[in-house]
């Protein structure tokens, strides 16, 4: 392999990092539900964070 | 105290262009899920049986926060301690000795993730709450991982603090501040932590000797710790009764207190009194067992007498 090919990335390291991919794609997806949630459940009251 | 873990060999340059062979179990095991399922379970029973009422999206919201915080804790504990859990048996498959998981990933793994679940927590629930969570992860990750756990044998006693705070997290969530009831379910763990650890480090106590970790058996003999384990016992069990004592709960939590404290200290008992061969590790095992069986039974009674309570039907 020549430095110009870069990293090639095994099949098995394909798979990891797709894994992985869909594992952050689904994180992020459950914290826009929860966002949304929360968002609906306060109302205009989001805004009001007491300290 | 060093940032970088004290496993981490300098003198190799980082092989950065390596691809991670992380899978997404690995991240999972960070997150150490048998011990978020503790703090999970405490929490829950401290945000519910807290006076006031919080909505069900926010109590998820919050949970989720206490349980990513304690993941957090978690991996940045595998991180720092990646050079001893090489040489334990107990650890040597955790994905970073494994080589599955670089110690940089999991530092980084563990920042965010901590770093996230507070300002979610402040900003979805309360800020008071999101404190007391950001200082459990400071505790755990700092004063037990770094400090504590190799320089002295009362490591556990005083690291226990970061396990007995979660419920405390759950009822500040709803109520914003802590009153006596949260202090009292927080000493039910702290005195629970000793005799469930001590339990485990006989049965471990050549995996700590060579990792050098000062455990108690290690330091001070299996004997003095068998003396400690009924100490603590003792204590705990009239700890355990404190929230019927104080009026915090009624009598049925009670019953279930007195049935597993007692149980608690005959267990511990047998193992002061067992100290060799077979019998003296099944007592270990049988207490270590039981105790935790103890503290899911004694916080789901905490939280059915919480319930009865609201319902008129307490005893």
């Amino acid at each position: 392999m020549s430095n110009d090919d870069g990293i090639v990335l095994t099949e098995e390291q394909k798979r990891r990092r797709r894994a992985r991919s869909i594992a952050i794609a689904l994180s992020l997806g459950v914290l826009v539900l929860l966002f949304y949630a929360v968002t609906l459940v306060k109302g205009p009251a989001v805004l009001v964070r007491p300290l | 105290m060093s940032l970088v873990s004290e496993g981490t060999d300098l003198s190799q340059p980082l092989d950065l262009a390596q691809p991670s062979l992380a899978g997404v179990e690995d991240y999972v095991a960070l997150l150490k899920p048998r011990v978020m399922s503790l703090v999970v379970f405490t929490a829950l029973v401290g945000l519910l049986v807290a006076p006031g009422h919080i909505h069900p999206v926010i109590g998820f919201a919050a949970l989720l926060c206490i349980a990513i915080g304690a993941g957090a804790s978690g991996a940045l504990n595998m991180w720092y301690d990646a050079d001893i859990d090489a040489v334990m048996t107990r650890t040597a498959r955790r994905p970073i000795p494994a080589g599955r998981v670089q110690p940089g990933e999991a530092l980084a793994f563990g920042v965010m993730l901590a770093g996230f679940s507070v300002a979610v927590f402040g900003l979805l629930v309360n800020w008071a709450a999101a404190a007391l969570l950001a200082f459990t992860i400071f505790f755990y990750v700092f004063v037990y991982t770094m400090w504590l756990k190799r320089s002295t044998p009362q490591n556990i006693v005083i690291g226990g603090a970061a396990g007995a705070f979660p419920p405390m997290i759950g009822w500040a969530a709803v109520t914003g501040d802590i009153t006596l009831a949260p202090v009292l379910m927080f000493l039910i763990i702290f005195f629970w932590t000793p005799p469930h650890f001590w339990a485990l480090s006989l049965l471990r106590a050549d995996d700590y000797a060579r990792a050098g970790i000062p455990m108690l058996p290690v330091v001070a003999g299996p004997d003095e710790t068998r003396k400690q384990i009924l100490i603590y016992s003792l204590v705990l069990a009239p700890v355990g009764l404190s929230p019927t004592l104080f009026g915090f709960a009624g009598l049925t939590y009670g019953a279930f207190a007195l049935v597993c404290g007692a149980a608690m200290v005959a267990l511990a008992w047998r193992v002061y009194r067992e100290r060799t061969g077979p019998a003296a590790a099944t007592a270990a095992k049988r207490l270590f067992a039981f105790s935790l069986l103890y503290v899911f039974v004694l916080f789901a009674a905490l939280l059915a007498d919480n319930l009865l309570t609201r319902l008129g039907l307490a005893l």
